[in-house]
């Protein structure tokens, strides 16, 4: 009898020492990110399952575009070195359960910046790293040459669980025209299934209809319509409630598109510390404090430079190098006629 | 000591609510931080989604109650198929295992290894891009009897449309009512008399004079859509008109059924041959045609071997059809806990809908299968 009331005793004050040690560590505190991260030496990065020019792996696993950058521009500022990133390859429809449920803490993964996501599911958008917008791809021999020619009856393909879906159907329904939505969970399957013919056409975003359309087999054959039928600002999310990590994350990819803007490159990076421009300076760690409002050291914005480049750069790398959009559209500074633009870091 | 032993189920229920507790409360505090409502409420929220195949009426104009409940027909649509589908094939197959023909039992024994041991998610995959590359465009389909047409963008059949359907529904009710009266005739007119009556005969008569009845006396009001070939552009058609099965349907229901078969399969031939050789034997020095010892001594015993395992794998094809979404079948999994999760972020809500339908499709089909094994089982007097 005493045996089991104690046990029952030391069960409870078991539970009841979980609970307290749970609710303690669970309190918000300071950036606990930041310092996890630190503690970990890696920063968690949260990407596609393969889109060329934005996050994709080859052969050796090593992930390239610019997607992947901006994580290894927090790694830079962060832990000092850029490859020390670990990435989580994540499909439409888990990726912002992995961010909120702690599997990651970036999730970079061409994601659209819209307010039910940014307001409602516990998110918090940074920025956008790419300006894109919803296209249609058909091929070439249909003789379909503007998004006026579809007719009811048309099936599309498409990813599940994306802002695609909800577009396409406004299109579609603003054209008054009936059709068949034929979604897949991986992006590989919808490109297997709209080349087989199932489909009629092909809709995503348009930096996604030419990256897929390399993974065709008569890429040729097939064209992307002129037409964009919606605004995809693409950008890193970060969870809601650690506004110092949501900071970090933000002004490494603000640094990188400034660096741009004042011609500051990774090859000549420390020879601007002498710049005799203040704005120049200040993006190099040779003047200001600025590392230290977002608890990092002054030259967490010269590592950025130095070891990812500026955005021109990692643009020229990965996404017009590899001829999937060699030009580069409402992503150009907008001293160049673009609409890239980012608040000045001082 | 009575206490004694109410006492360890109790600490059972303390712990196993102690950590529900502590789950529930770690997830609210942890949405707490992150700012995120729980509820229950978007279900009467406009979807704005639309799917490509459903049973009831559907568009995003609707709400995500009515996509759930799309996502549900279709799964139970995809579950019925398969496993009216996997029980002929299985009931065959596993008789052919049992034949004394080598050509045919090899050939069913083939069958059952193969199938049986492939992933069934590589075979969803194997039929649907097969059949994506092997069907024609629709442009390029053969008809079938003039008015099917098998194409890379679905199954076109003729529609079927009755103006006075319910006519036939009541006449069809009456012959199953009728039936079951004949078939009580007939077992009181057994143990009286010791006399059989044709029953399977009079209930196919019955089932096939009554509605013809209605048809006479009401008259036929239908008619049928044949599918007709459009043309979208240049080099793209479609046909409008009839019923069209998506491909996603047909390959998923053949991957179901052709797996799921070589299970039942195995389940039939134990079934059979866990069936005393003595029975068969002395079933036929009493002189019962081979007919009939199948029919009253192998099957009835054989059955009570059979039910309960075959029970799992109805149970398996039925979870098992949440793969769908892999290729775009819309299914519970994809509509639901695929586009609808994603639109609104309510992963904890629509998880645990999603499971608790699950749960309750898969108790209700065993619920049926264990009252069916209860009949069947012996009935000790």
């Amino acid at each position: 009898m005493f045996k089991l009331v104690k046990r029952l005793t030391s069960i409870v004050a078991m539970f009841a020492v979980l609970f307290t040690f749970t609710t303690e560590t669970m309190a918000a505190k300071k950036s606990k990110t930041l310092k996890n991260t630190q503690k970990k030496g890696f920063v968690r990065c949260g990407v596609s399952q393969g889109l060329p020019g934005f996050s994709n792996a080859d052969a050796a696993g090593n992930w390239t575009g610019v997607d992947v950058d901006v994580c290894r521009a927090v790694a830079a500022a962060v832990l000092g070195d850029a490859s020390k990133v670990k990435f989580t390859p994540l499909s439409a429809k888990e990726r912002f359960t992995a961010l909120t449920s702690n599997e990651i803490d970036i999730l970079s993964r061409n994601t659209t910046w819209t307010l039910s996501r940014d307001a409602d599911i516990g998110l918090t958008f940074v920025g956008v790293n790419f300006y894109d917008g919803q296209g249609f791809m058909v091929r070439k021999n249909s003789g379909i040459s503007s998004v006026n020619d579809f007719k009811a009856g048309v099936s599309a393909c498409t990813n599940l669980g994306t802002t695609t879906e909800l577009n396409m159907r406004d299109f579609f329904n603003s054209k008054g025209i009936k059709y068949e939505p034929v979604t897949f969970e991986k992006a590989d399957e919808v490109v297997a299934a709209y080349d087989a013919g199932r489909c009629d056409t092909y809709t995503t975003d348009k930096s996604g209809l030419a990256a897929q359309r390399i993974k065709l087999s008569n890429p040729d054959d097939h064209m992307v319509l002129p037409e964009t039928i919606s605004k995809e600002p693409l950008g890193p999310v970060v969870r809601q409630g650690d506004s110092v990590w949501e900071d970090i994350v933000r002004w490494s990819l603000n640094t990188m598109i400034e660096a741009e803007e004042y011609g500051v490159t990774s090859a000549n990076a420390d020879m601007m510390k002498t710049s005799d421009n203040p704005a120049v300076k200040r993006l190099v760690g040779a003047e200001g404090e600025l590392g230290a409002a977002l608890g990092l050291d002054n030259e967490w914005s010269l590592r950025i430079i130095k070891q990812v480049g500026n955005y021109g750069e990692s643009y020229k790398r990965n996404i017009a190098d590899t001829g999937i959009l060699p030009d580069r559209g409402p992503n150009e500074l907008w001293t160049k006629g673009g609409i890239l633009y980012v608040p000045p870091a001082r | 000591m009575n206490f004694k032993k109410i006492l360890p189920q109790l600490l059972t229920l303390v712990v196993v609510i102690l950590v529900f507790g502590f789950f529930s409360y770690n997830a609210q505090v942890n949405m707490e931080n992150r700012g995120i409502t729980f509820g229950y409420g978007f279900l009467t929220q406009e979807s704005s989604f639309d799917v490509q195949f459903s049973l009831i009426e559907y568009d995003g104009s609707h709400s995500y109650f009515r996509a759930y409940l799309v996502g549900l027909l279709n799964t139970i649509l995809v579950s019925v198929i398969g496993i009216i589908f996997a029980t002929i094939i299985g009931v065959v197959v596993g008789i052919a295992r049992l034949s004394s023909n080598y050509l045919i039992e090899r050939t069913a024994a083939i069958y059952v290894e193969f199938f049986r041991n492939i992933p069934l998610l590589l075979q969803i995959f194997f039929w649907y891009f097969a059949a994506l590359r092997a069907l024609p465009l629709p442009e390029k389909a053969e008809p079938m009897f003039g008015v099917f047409f098998l194409t890379i963008k679905g199954f076109f059949i003729p529609a079927f449309i009755w103006n006075n359907l319910d006519i036939f529904i009541y006449s069809v009710i009456a012959a199953i009512i009728a039936i079951f009266f004949v078939r009580a005739y007939s077992k009181k007119k057994q143990e009286n008399q010791g006399t059989q009556t044709p029953v399977l005969l009079i209930s196919i008569g019955l089932l096939i004079i009554l509605p013809l009845l209605s048809f006479l006396l009401g008259g036929v009001d239908a008619s049928i859509e044949i599918p007709v070939i459009e043309q979208l552009s240049k080099t793209s058609f479609t046909y409008k008109g009839g019923l069209k099965l998506p491909p996603e349907l047909i390959s998923l229901a053949l991957a179901l059924s052709l797996y799921t078969a070589t299970f039942i399969a195995e389940c039939v031939r134990a079934g059979v041959q866990g069936v005393s050789k003595g029975q068969k034997e002395a079933a036929a020095s009493i002189g019962l045609t081979p007919n009939q010892v199948l029919k009253l001594v192998v099957m009835p015993q054989a059955l009570r071997i059979i039910i309960p395992p075959t029970t799992n794998q109805y149970l398996n094809l039925t979870k098992n059809s949440s793969l769908a979404a892999a290729i775009a079948y819309p299914d519970l999994v994809l509509v639901f806990a695929g586009t609808a999760l994603m639109q609104t972020g309510r992963a904890i809500e629509i998880v645990s809908i999603t499971m608790l339908t699950y749960l309750t499709l898969s108790i209700t089909i065993s619920i049926f299968m264990n009252w069916y094994n209860k009949k069947i089982a012996i009935k000790e007097k």
